[in-house]
């Protein structure tokens, strides 16, 4: 698949990617690489991986990284408690025992055991411990998993590896080096404004622009969070659900939507009416 | 833009690329010979003769992180095209500050260092010496500094003092471990006792398996230090400091700031004490001027703090509060920071000498807004602060 098809497929499925982020999906594809995505919270790195594993038609298996995420969550476990159900009903023997019978597939194992390869989304690793990450390593690069009662399970199919980062704490070099990186920033204006009209095509173009706007000045004013492009599609829902067509045709009602942009209250503080009322009159 | 017409001797895509690997290389991305063939492999995946497409595989390929990101453009334009050679200035700026680093890092650098030795060696009079050096950091009047030579008023001796004071404040936060365990989904050890009573319900059979775990709970440190014009004469010592700060925790954080705010937390970790003075110097353009402790921190917020900061951590300042900055500025970012620290605390080094009232405004605007602020005009004063910091 070209890149150029590439682009056009994941817009069909309502993601719009810019040509950097475009080339970085092309290139994962292409040389089988992790594709490491960073960049603030709201742009849409996860729904990435979503798209994509839409685009190749095949399962999205997430891996959700957190603190204290060991290997039994994210690649295996023996079901213990089914282990010894089956020696007390019928005394089962040792090998029986350790079988794919009483395996529990975590994330990991499943990703690498799949007939058609699949997109295996590791969602936030910077949450995780390093030692986790370092751990990841090895499956990274040979996608292979060594389970010491069952011998090594190698990958059938490779998976698409999609990782993302926020910066909670530095990623090892380690890392960085076997992925492909790339950087995704919130959208320029045209970019936000076909993201919007793909996934909320009722909204009028003029509303449009003027979201549009609006949350582009947000980004630029100091804020504790700025919005994402999550919020602004909760914002666009909300105005045309209240149908609302002019933001500056009611300011109240525009107020009080705007719980969907700002999730702090010294940013709500930030934003009284008449800053509000400005930042419409500029953008109407 | 017209392209590079590269030397005869150049044999073709192969070796331009590997030019291009050591030309990123020599401007600090870390990429090895690997990296060369999987470029190459890059350019057969896309179309490579179209410049704006194979500039997009390499970025994605050959950047390990935001910051290089930003740069690489430029990069790429000073090595394939002519037209960057007005831009490889910018680039060239690291070669050249290699070989001039700044006095004010070459001695405490090289400080394990061959040549030191000789000079460890004259000062050398065991442990017990440390409290003579009481109240060498500054003097009591200004005017008499002026002209003195800095390696005087901080000598070694001093200096590993002042990291060994660090070390020990940085002990005292972390290893604040619980000798107790508590319950917990994940944890080393089985808790016998759960598992005997949870099995009672299943005929003695030990079903659920409850763990426990000691619960573990560090204070990590992120230190931001002022090395403006005010601070010149405490630079090395608070540099020493951090330095020890660093040193004994591999999760703490270290910044500088005078009218920028830079990260310096590899930098100082780096063993290869050269290499180590070079990158810092790359840092120092600035030093010993003005200070924007406002900016400094709106910039560490915003940048920083989402990653290094959370409610376990301990923000600790280190600067005199003297800013050209808006008082105002300082005790926004302050109110930001300690709402997401667990502590912040602030060392001022002019806050040890009797009768100082802190007549900086910055100070004034800044103190609702701080845990403690406490005095670091001497080393004793910094060696004091432990039994301080284990109050936090």
């Amino acid at each position: 698949m070209r890149e150029a098809e590439l682009r056009e497929r994941l817009a069909a499925t309502g993601y719009v990617a810019d040509e950097t982020l475009s080339m970085a999906l092309h290139l994962a594809l292409t040389l089988g690489r992790p594709l490491l995505l960073e960049g603030p919270a709201g742009v849409g790195k996860t729904e990435i991986a979503k798209a994509l594993s839409e685009v190749l038609e095949t399962r999205l298996i997430r891996l959700q990284c957190y603190e204290g995420l060991d290997a039994g969550h994210a690649i295996y476990e023996w079901n213990y408690q089914r282990q010894l159900l089956a020696i007390r009903a019928d005394g089962a023997d040792e090998a029986a025992l350790f079988s794919e019978t009483y395996l529990l597939k975590r994330p990991l194992l499943e990703a690498i055991s799949q007939e058609v390869r699949p997109v295996l989304l590791i969602d936030e690793i910077d949450r995780a411990d390093e030692e986790f990450e370092a751990y990841l390593l090895e499956i990274l690069s040979d996608f292979q998993i060594t389970i010491p009662e069952l011998g090594t399970i190698r990958a059938r199919t490779r998976p698409v590896v999609v990782l993302t980062a926020n910066g909670t704490r530095d990623l090892s070099d380690a890392l960085r080096r076997r992925c492909l990186y790339s950087y995704v920033d919130y959208p320029d204006r045209e970019t936000e404004l076909a993201i919007l009209s793909r996934r909320a095509p009722d909204v009028e173009a003029r509303l449009a622009r003027q979201i549009i706007g609006v949350v582009q000045a947000l980004r630029r004013e100091e804020l504790e969070k700025s919005p994402g492009i999550a919020e602004m599609l909760d914002w666009a829902g909300a105005l045309s659900g209240l149908g609302i067509n002019d933001l500056s045709a009611n300011p109240a009602q525009v107020q009080a939507t705007l719980v969907c942009l700002l999730k702090t209250a010294a940013d709500r503080d930030a934003l009284p009416p008449e800053v509000m009322a400005r930042i419409v009159g500029k953008v109407a | 833009m017209a392209v590079t017409r590269f030397p005869l001797r150049a044999e073709g895509l192969a070796d331009r690329m590997a030019g291009f690997i050591a030309h990123l290389r020599m401007n600090g991305l870390r990429l090895g010979p690997g990296e060369t063939v999987a470029a190459l492999a890059a350019l057969s995946a896309v179309k490579a003769t179209d410049p704006d497409q194979a500039r997009r595989a390499l970025k994605t390929l050959l950047v390990p992180d935001a910051d290089a990101w930003r740069r690489f453009d430029d990069l790429y334009d000073s090595y394939w095209f002519n037209m960057g050679k007005q831009r490889q200035g910018e680039a060239n700026v690291n070669v050249r500050v290699q070989s001039a680093k700044p006095a004010l890092w070459q001695s405490h650098l090289g400080a394990d260092g061959p040549e030191q030795e000789s000079d460890a060696g004259q000062l050398d009079g065991g442990d017990g010496e440390a409290e003579g050096t009481d109240g060498r950091l500054i003097a009591t009047r200004t005017e008499a500094l002026s002209r003195r030579d800095l390696r005087e008023l901080m000598d070694e001796d001093s200096l590993r003092t002042a990291e060994k004071a660090a070390q020990d404040l940085g002990r005292a936060l972390r290893d604040r471990r619980s000798r107790r365990r508590r319950q917990a989904v994940r944890g080393q050890e089985l808790d016998l006792r759960r598992v005997m009573r949870a099995s009672l319900a299943r005929g003695g059979e030990p079903l659920d398996l409850p763990r426990r775990k000691r619960p573990d709970r560090p204070l990590r440190i992120v230190a931001l230090c002022d090395v403006s014009g005010s601070m010149t004469t405490v630079s090395r010592v608070f540099l020493a400091f951090l330095r020890g700060l660093i040193s004994v925790d591999t999760r703490a954080d270290a910044y500088l700031f005078h009218t920028r705010l830079m990260r310096v937390t590899d930098a100082l970790r780096d063993r290869d004490t050269l290499r180590a003075a070079g990158r810092l110097s790359l840092m120092a353009e600035g030093f010993g001027g003005g200070t924007d402790i406002g900016g400094a921190l709106r910039t560490f917020n915003a940048g920083h703090a989402g990653r290094a900061v959370n409610g376990r951590t301990v923000v600790i300042i280190l600067s005199d509060g003297y800013c050209t900055g808006a008082p105002e500025a300082v005790a926004e970012g302050l109110r930001r920071l300690q709402r997401r620290a667990h502590r912040v605390v602030w060392l001022n080094p002019l806050n040890g000498w009797e009768d100082h009232a802190p007549v900086a405004r910055a100070m004034t605007a800044a103190r609702p807004h701080l845990d403690a602020l406490l005095p670091a005009n001497s080393i004793e004063a910094l060696a004091a602060l432990e039994p301080e910091f284990a109050r936090l």
